[in-house]
């Protein structure tokens, strides 16, 4: 038959494995260090191998590992979220909403719905994007980070694992297996704003999460995530401080307002200047906080 | 390259292939396949054009590969219509000129029959988020949402 119709834009050969467990892929990724890349939705995978930013030799699915997708929630022991859930669950997942409510607009940010249903969490945070939409909501709700290889298992807080643009702690062989979140009470709120310009579709220009506890209208327990103003997501410990153990007055929330501001350290680019990125901050602080106060009591 | 055996179900026919992994699943179905009502506008997962539906679920095809689609089963705008009748959604693209070029139509079709499928009952507001994934340059959109409302009311009543 010949071909009257272009070819549609391909990627650079590569040679595919679908491992069935940690250890294989784990394996793969040692043997092949440097060459390799993991697939999980390839929601970023595949736009970088388009632009040929991304040339591995070896891409490494971890579609057929069983134990990566779910969300488990225990009254004792927590939330847990496997690395290969898809966004687009998260957003829709009933006790993540209710309880996780943060987590749930930041995934439910992420692209469009049909990028939804194949992008993971996982991948989000891997990825090291500085403005990925679930690292805010995870830093403001204590997330930590399961981390796998060949050699064995570790756990490191979110606030930790990042570390510069595209950068994080995860070691040759290492591969992000699920997130771990306390349990959380009905006196527990949470908000993520992102800042952007298309309703969907865009990346964030600031993005803030905020978690509180509520009890006798005083806040405690207090955890902001800001994403897309510094090198890293990142936690807004200074403002955290301002406002823990206090009732939220205008004028304390001012003032968490621009201490997260001057926490900040954004950049200029094309979607925005650092001066409106740090101002934005101090702006989304007050509000997210104010939420996740009113969703507490609420 | 070594190429992978994948079994595709693709509108009730079912295809055994042998593709090279770097094949996207759009690449799998216009070239491969030769179902060419998927279209290619940005490959980069942002405009739409090339919806299909995945087990149930919207997905961008430019942003997944073939082999990726193994085992699935996969609608495709060829597959909406029956024999003689156009799919409620097609009828009312035509009905209200939900059209004018005609590129992104087959991936905002396809777009709205998953999203219909799983909210019968959407408002406008919810099918406009809903098929913010999809571009298109020449409507401006009014008789697209015009159409997918439509359709809806046609598929409610059906």
């Amino acid at each position: 038959m010949p071909r009257i119709f272009r070819e549609v834009i391909t990627l650079r050969n590569f040679e595919f494995f679908e491992p069935t467990t940690i250890e294989d892929a784990s394996n793969l990724l040692t043997q092949y260090n440097g060459k390799a890349k993991l697939l999980a939705g390839g929601t970023d995978l595949i736009i970088e191998m388009k632009a040929r930013t991304a040339t591995p030799e070896y891409v490494i699915s971890l579609e057929n590992i069983p134990g990566l997708v779910g969300i488990d929630y225990d009254e004792a022991t927590g939330l847990r979220i496997g690395a290969l859930t898809k966004m687009r669950t998260l957003e829709q997942d009933p006790t993540i909403r209710e309880r996780y409510t943060a987590l749930a607009e930041g995934a439910g940010e992420v692209g469009g719905v049909q990028i939804r249903h194949l992008a993971t969490v996982g991948g989000n945070i891997s990825h090291g994007s500085p403005a990925a939409d679930t690292a805010a909501p995870l830093l403001a709700l204590g997330a930590q980070v399961n981390i796998a290889s060949a050699d064995g298992e570790r756990t490191v807080p979110i606030e930790s694992f990042f570390l510069g643009p595209g950068q994080t702690v995860l070691e040759t062989g290492e591969i992000v297996t699920g997130f771990e979140c306390p349990p959380r009470g009905a006196n527990e709120g949470s908000q993520y704003i992102k800042q952007k310009i298309r309703e969907v579709m865009d990346l964030a220009f600031v993005g803030v999460a905020s978690s509180a506890k509520t009890d006798n209208g005083a806040v405690s327990d207090v955890k902001i995530g800001l994403a897309a103003v510094a090198p890293t997501p990142l936690r807004a410990t200074d403002a955290e401080a301002i406002v823990n153990g206090n009732s939220l007055t205008a004028e304390l929330l001012e003032q968490a307002g621009t201490a997260a501001s001057a926490q900040s350290s954004p950049i200029s680019d094309l979607r925005c200047s650092a001066e409106h990125r740090r101002e934005i901050v101090g702006v989304l602080t007050r509000r997210t906080l104010q939420a996740a106060a009113d969703r507490a009591q609420g | 390259m070594k190429k992978h055996p994948v079994s595709l179900t693709v509108n009730t026919d079912t295809y055994d292939l042998l593709i090279e992994p770097r094949k996207t699943l759009l690449a799998t179905l216009r070239d491969t396949i030769g179902l060419t009502g998927t279209k290619e506008g940005c490959s980069t997962g942002d405009c739409g054009a090339c919806t299909v539906i995945v087990d149930g679920k919207a997905v961008t095809s430019c942003m997944m590969l073939g082999v990726s689609a193994n085992g699935k089963e996969i609608t495709t705008v060829e597959g909406l219509a029956s024999r003689d009748q156009l799919h409620p959604i097609q009828q009312a693209f035509m009905d209200k000129g939900g059209y004018q070029c005609g590129f992104c139509t087959p991936g905002f079709i396809v777009a709205s029959k998953a999203f219909l499928d799983e909210n019968p009952n959407a408002t406008e507001a919810e099918i406009r988020h809903a098929l913010g994934n999809n571009i298109c340059r020449c409507t401006g959109y009014t008789k697209i949402i015009e159409a997918v409302m439509s359709a809806a009311e046609v598929m409610r009543n059906s």
